[in-house]
């Protein structure tokens, strides 16, 4: 045997080794951790983080996203487009069963879609440029839209649109229905026991759709309400993954280096978290654009990404993450230049004016970033007072535009038309509200821009309205972008395939496996 | 004690007037309680329907008003509060706004755990207080007596989660001997004496935790009142009458002096709950303790309340077997008409 031969030999052996350790192991518990413990399961009422973290194994939605956010089937096998861009026609999986073996079919996804209209605030707005839905048999479902929504592909995520079982919520009250305590969906995993206070249990779908999958028999969802205690229970074995955002963030670099540990920042690129500070462009020396400006030069992100975030994120340049689509860099840039902003201040004619900052109450991390811009916008002479609030106390006052900057950070999903507009285009101006326009920014260039590009065709059109307003709101900072933040799973090594989707483990654990 | 036991016996129509009455005063306390409470939350600035708007990240004026209606948060105060109390008096404490389950179901879930803990560190001070400050009176002066002083101090001196902290990276991360968090071992399935056995190995650090902090002050009060009550005349009688020491300290000196730890121990039945928050925090304990602070944090204002209700409702209870106690340890009072 030549020696080429031989080495051909050994690398085929190799790769079918390596091949055959990749293969996917059944069987085994993972313990993760949800931090807070969610009001309930029903993700077609409640939607918060930890109850779509839980509930996205039990529920699903038509599509799923890639990392890239490209859609891919999940109760939808396949999809098309008409060419005026107006028709939508899902085909849907067939042999799908609820977890009480009734099958899935089209009659549910309309039911659905009636239902999140009254339910989900988020799914209402993105089903607003929906004429009507069809279902000409039990597998295809039609979407006609009013007029193209560029991306209308991208709101069929589980948290975003889940399917709920018709045969069990039709002709009830939503609101009491037993079901939404031993919620019942189509996932991996079904609904098993939830002992308030301790954990929540899930056990494997045995009739999954997929075959094969999931891989899990059960997942035990552990609450622990002390973040130092979380880091614990994991240094002991009691838990093996901590989805992001579980353990304060000075925490991660010691757990990340724990034996058998892996870490990952993956799995939030649908979500895509930019924290920014809103500032009160209504009132005081905020109402000066330069006064703004000077506030982007004179703060230092990337010690808050090094320092305070552990390295971890990427200091965002404009209202766009880098991970959404129409994303641009070609902006103005703002380096941490304190000369700058002083300058800037001075144009301005600011004198020291008290300027009410509002940090954000998410714990130790956000308070200690807090401290860090204080110290910033004080160095460039800026007269900054702390306002202490609580998260609902600190909530009411952006709300009712009782503040002059404040802290915090907002969803993307994965489209500028859904999660980035509503923070600048003047019709989301509505006082006592969140996460709309409160810092009060009103541009006619802008509010035109963002209803164009939800409605343009094609992609390339809507790029370059999007890079346009990038543009254009980078040069007039409504708002100071901070960081596109990471939210870091750290998990057991042996924990295979976790984060497979641009959702990550908001999307259901129905991929992962142990390697024993 | 025994002839005590008795004497509360021996005049039952006095005694059951003495809880009826205190049982009608409690009525109007918690009334009165509920009324100010109710008023008090919602002076807090921050809406729940804004925080659960926020939560599902909504944006839009409609979800919000909705959510004002569906909660009646869009009445007017004293109409809410005429209902609340109506509920009240149904024995309904309302409907929570963030867990959507009926208030009493999700205290219900919850007030087992809380008893389990509070009344086993309750116990553990007790008793834990009680035998040492006997102890420090006994030998009071002497190196013992400083020793159970600077002991008790370092518990009473240092915050409730800090001492969880500790105990659990000495316990549970060094050692490896007791479990960090939880109720039960998750996944355990454990039935019959096996599980009790697993409970009791979870609550042994959250109950030394918060017993210990209140076990100083029952130990510098039995110190105290012991010393006082040494020196008063009839124990000097007793000592004539040839009595041992033993039986001096137990029967008369203790008996005596344990009367302002009784009336410590009735105050402290609130005050044990405020810190099973934390400790309930920090241990993972599903008690109501966690799920008041939840409910504060959200503005919960159902929930809120129904836990004030019910925690007030203990107090007055426990306050209530406090006086009863009284008329145990010392047959003297009466039980006042």
């Amino acid at each position: 045997m030549s020696k080429r031969v031989l080495l051909g030999l050994l690398l085929a052996c190799g790769l079918t080794a390596s091949a055959l350790a990749q293969q996917p192991k059944t069987g085994g518990t993972i313990n993760a951790v949800i931090q807070p413990e969610p009001p309930g399961l029903m993700l077609a009422q409640i939607q918060n983080g930890p109850t779509q973290m839980v509930s996205g194994n039990i529920f699903e939605g038509l599509l799923r996203y890639s990392p890239k956010l490209e859609p891919q089937p999940e109760l939808a096998e396949s999809w098309s487009v008409s060419e005026d861009a107006k028709t939508y026609t899902f085909k849907l999986k067939k042999g799908v069963t609820w977890h009480d073996g009734k099958p899935f079919t089209a009659a549910d996804v309309l039911f659905s879609i009636e239902m999140l209209k009254q339910t989900h605030a988020r799914a209402r707005n993105n089903l607003a440029q929906v004429e009507k839905v069809e279902a000409p048999d039990d597998y295809t479902v039609v979407f006609t839209l009013k007029q193209p929504f560029g991306p209308f592909l991208g709101i069929f995520e589980v948290g975003s649109m889940p399917m709920v079982p018709k045969h069990l919520y039709e002709g009830t009250d939503w609101k009491t229905n037993p079901y939404n305590n031993a919620p019942v969906g189509t996932g991996p995993f079904m609904f098993k026991e939830w002992q308030k206070g301790s954990f929540i249990r899930l056990v494997k779908n045995p009739n999954y759709h997929e075959k094969g999958k999931p891989y899990l028999d059960e997942i035990y969802w552990q609450v622990i309400p002390d973040a130092a205690a979380r880091s614990v229970a994991y240094e002991t074995g009691k838990v093996d993954v901590l989805p992001g955002g579980s353990v304060e963030n000075f925490d991660v670099p010691r757990l990340s280096k724990l034996k058998d540990t892996c870490v990952t920042g993956a799995g939030w690129e649908f979500f895509s978290p930019l924290a920014w500070l809103w500032l009160n462009n209504r009132q005081g020396p905020l109402a000066d654009k330069r006064v703004r400006q000077a506030i982007m030069y004179a703060i230092d992100r990337d010690f808050a990404k090094d320092v305070i975030w552990n390295g971890l994120g990427k200091v965002a340049t404009g209202p766009s993450a880098s991970t959404i689509k129409f994303y641009t860099d070609d902006v103005k840039k703002y380096p941490y230049d304190p000369a700058k902003a002083k300058a800037l201040l001075k144009e301005a004619g600011y004198k020291g004016e008290k300027i009410r900052l509002l940090p954000l109450a998410y714990g130790e991390t956000w308070q200690r970033w807090g401290e860090a811009v204080k110290q910033n916008l004080q160095d460039v002479g800026m007269t900054i007072e702390t306002i202490a609030t609580d998260v609902a106390g600190g909530n009411q006052k952006i709300a009712e535009w009782d503040y002059d900057i404040a802290f915090t950070y907002l969803y993307q999903y994965g489209d500028p038309a859904l999660g980035v507009g509503r923070n600048y285009v003047s019709s989301a101006i509505a006082k006592g509200q969140m996460f709309n326009n409160v810092e009060g920014y009103s541009n006619p260039e802008i509010d035109k821009l963002f209803a164009d590009g939800a409605v343009a065709t094609p992609d390339s059109k809507r790029k370059e309205i999007y890079e346009k307003a990038q543009k254009i709101l980078v040069e007039d900072v409504p708002v100071a972008w901070m960081l596109e933040l990471q939210f870091p799973t750290i998990m057991r090594c042996k924990v295979k395939n976790l984060i497979t989707t641009g959702i990550g483990v908001n999307d259901g654990f129905k991929d992962a496996w142990l390697d024993k | 004690m025994i002839l005590a036991a008795f004497n509360l016996i021996r005049s039952p129509s006095e005694m059951l007037s003495f809880v009826a009455q205190r049982v009608v005063k409690g009525v109007i306390v918690l009334l009165a309680i509920v009324v100010l409470n109710f008023f008090l939350i919602r002076l807090a600035p921050g809406d729940p329907a804004v925080v659960m708007a926020g939560e599902a990240g909504a944006t839009d004026q409609v979800f919000v008003k909705q959510l004002r209606e569906k909660f009646g948060l869009d009445k007017p105060l004293p109409e809410q509060l005429f209902i609340y109390v109506k509920g009240i008096a149904t024995l309904d404490l309302g409907f929570s706004f963030r867990q959507q389950a009926p208030v009493a179901k999700l205290i219900g879930e919850r007030l087992p755990a809380t008893l389990l803990l509070t009344l086993t560190a309750f116990a553990i001070s007790l008793a834990l207080g009680i035998l040492f400050g006997t102890f420090a009176a006994r030998f009071a002066g002497t190196f013992l007596d400083t020793g159970i002083t600077v002991f008790a101090l370092i518990f009473y001196a240092m915050p409730i989660f800090w001492v969880a902290l500790m105990g659990i990276l000495l316990f549970s991360v060094t050692f490896d001997w007791l479990p960090s968090f939880g109720y039960d071992t998750v996944g355990g399935n454990y039935t019959g004496l096996a599980h009790v056995i697993d409970v009791a190995k979870h609550l042994i650090m959250p109950a030394m935790t918060l017993g210990l902090f209140f076990m100083a002050t029952y130990t510098r009060m039995t110190r105290a009142s012991m010393l006082e009550v040494k020196r008063l005349d009839f124990v000097k009688t007793a000592r004539a009458k040839g009595l041992s020491d033993a039986v001096i300290q137990r029967r008369h000196v203790l008996r005596n002096a344990l009367l302002p730890v009784v009336t410590l121990a009735g105050v402290h039945s609130g005050t044990l709950i405020g810190g099973a928050v934390i400790t309930e925090t920090v241990f993972a304990w599903p008690g109501i303790g966690r799920l008041m602070y939840d409910a504060l944090l959200q503005r919960d204002y159902n929930l809120l309340l129904g836990v004030f209700v019910i925690c007030s409702a203990m107090v007055l209870i426990f306050n209530l077997i406090t006086d009863l106690v009284y008329r145990l340890v010392d047959p003297r009072i009466e039980f006042a008409s």
